[in-house]
């Protein structure tokens, strides 16, 4: 492990892996309650687009990617609420289309660029000092408008027609997390890429869930996977050939499946008996 | 008696539909009044006319003396409760928490909750769940939720509750249990209630009065003559006779 850390490249690696397991996670807790997975997945395919963007004009992919996926995001909860259609059809055309734009902008300009591979698949361990300093960024702005709001985005994940009722600014919050979410994916794609994001911002949660019957332990749970899977994955990728991105969702994947069976074992509710 | 809500002439149009037309009725202090009408009649897109959730083609609301768009000065000494599908069964809450969510507004924004633990115990201990408050939402059974959902609107000591099928998916005796209590919380607490529901046997028993809809206004009065009126066959568009059916049931019991 001290010889993991003697690497610069590897601590700066794990530093990433820190933030984006807290940030990822946290963000999780909340796509879990308010039924956004779908939305959380097809945004990283959809932010191809904005990524796209600053790869041919010479910008960091990150910030383009950043501005199209908050945009994408808030976009997509605006048109499903006007057209009266749900996130998950709005996603479905957002998706599609963010991934021919990135694909169409690429193949417009001629040469390579193997910062697309890396945009995909991720590659944790070239994060630069500036990646992380947006990633820390993006983070302080998500638990600040988290901790700030608590409460009231809890009364909307769990019943949105009462949090109107009540005078809660609803709508505005709701794009406030649709904005959170779509921020988190977009500078967790360092981390995983772009097609594996989903993993770090659903697993987390549903994880949570299927353990706790309260959010309180929803959100530790929640906390502890994102930390376990990030910061694991990328120890494992040091001692065994597999790649970072790839590692992270897998222990994500086994950690959630241990809750599965632990769920059965306890049988925390009384329904699943 | 004074009118907690006067609706005089409302419609209401959404997305070029009319979903509401003349519709006019009053609810007077203390009274419980029922609204009935069949699936799609626009018994919700009242409550949330009242509640200022939807806009006003025509007509006017007074709630408690103001008009909807200035509901944010009577938000306190309104208790709602909204339809049984709009939240989640299954959602990681204490009962306490639950209730709690009551006292959410804007006023609250930004600010920390303070100890609302007296108030969250008193608003279940009027709905008789007063050792519930550590339970996990999630493990009551449907009646014992809508119980909990019930003290979530009584929270902040309301004057009007306004209760969107408040018995929907509960069995008879759950169903008896609930308006038994309402009684109670009427009497105990001074309360007008507008609650809609769609047991016209279960709802004209415990109501004062009757107000049946389907998109426009077909009858509004005491339950005895608005089951009687031909009103309530043309709101549901069908031939029944409630009264004869309850006959029935009371001959075949001798």
């Amino acid at each position: 492990m001290s010889e993991l850390l003697s690497f610069g490249f590897m601590r700066q690696a794990l530093a990433a892996a820190i933030l984006v397991g807290l940030l990822c996670s946290a963000v999780s807790f909340f796509v879990v309650l308010k039924r956004l997975s779908f939305l959380g997945a097809g945004i990283s395919h959809t932010a191809l687009g904005g990524m796209a963007i600053g790869l041919v004009f010479g910008v960091n992919p990150i910030l383009t990617g950043c501005l199209f996926a908050v945009g994408a995001a808030m976009a997509a909860g605006s048109i499903s609420r006007i057209g009266k259609l749900s996130e998950d059809t709005v996603i479905g055309i957002f998706y599609a289309s963010g991934m021919a734009l990135g694909i169409a902008l690429i193949s417009t300009f001629k040469g390579y660029y193997p910062e697309l591979f890396s945009l995909l698949f991720g590659n944790i361990l070239a994060v630069s000092t500036q990646e992380l300093l947006i990633i820390a960024g993006a983070l302080v702005l998500i638990l600040l408008f988290f901790t700030l709001f608590f409460k009231e985005l809890l009364a909307i994940c769990f019943d949105e027609e009462m949090a109107m009722a009540g005078g809660l600014p609803v709508r505005a919050l709701y794009l406030g997390l649709l904005a959170a979410m779509g921020l988190a994916v977009m500078v967790s794609v360092q981390l995983v890429g772009a097609v594996l994001v989903a993993a770090l911002i659903v697993i987390p949660g549903a994880t949570g869930y299927r353990l706790c019957a309260n959010y309180r332990g929803m959100l530790a749970v929640s906390l502890v996977t994102g930390l376990l899977g990030s910061v694991g994955g990328l120890v494992l990728s040091y001692f065994y050939p597999v790649p970072p991105g790839a590692a992270i969702v897998l222990i994500l994947t086994v950690l959630f499946a241990a809750s599965l069976l632990l769920r059965r074992r306890l049988g925390v509710s009384k329904q699943d008996k | 008696m004074e009118a907690v809500i006067s609706v005089d002439n409302l419609a209401v149009i959404l997305d070029g539909k009319a979903v509401l037309k003349k519709i006019s009725f009053t609810v007077n202090t203390g009274e419980i009044a029922g609204i009935i009408g069949p699936n799609g009649a626009g018994k919700t897109t009242l409550f949330r006319a009242l509640l200022g959730l939807v806009p006003l083609h025509a007509g006017t609301i007074k709630i408690l003396g103001v008009p909807p768009h200035r509901i944010k000065e009577v938000r306190r000494r309104i208790g709602y409760m909204p339809q049984n599908q709009s939240f989640e069964r299954r959602f990681p809450l204490s009962v306490a928490d639950v209730v709690a969510m009551g006292l959410l507004s804007p006023e609250s924004l930004l600010r920390p909750t303070g100890d609302c633990r007296e108030r969250v115990a008193a608003a279940l201990k009027s709905v008789g769940m007063e050792k519930y408050g550590v339970r996990p939402f999630q493990e009551l059974s449907g009646g014992e939720q809508q119980r909990i959902l019930l003290a979530r609107s009584l929270v902040r000591n309301p004057t009007l509750l306004l209760l969107d099928e408040p018995t929907s998916g509960l069995d008879f005796p759950a169903q008896q249990q609930f308006y038994e209590m309402l009684l109670r919380l009427r009497r105990e607490r001074d309360l007008t209630v507008l609650l809609i529901s769609h047991d016209l046997l279960s709802v004209a028993s415990v109501a004062d009065t009757l107000i049946c809809i389907n998109r426009t206004m077909h009858v509004h009065g005491h339950p005895g003559e608005v089951m009687q009126s031909p009103g309530l066959k043309e709101a549901y568009r069908c031939q029944f006779d409630l009264l004869r059916q309850t006959g029935r049931a009371e001959e075949s019991e001798r």
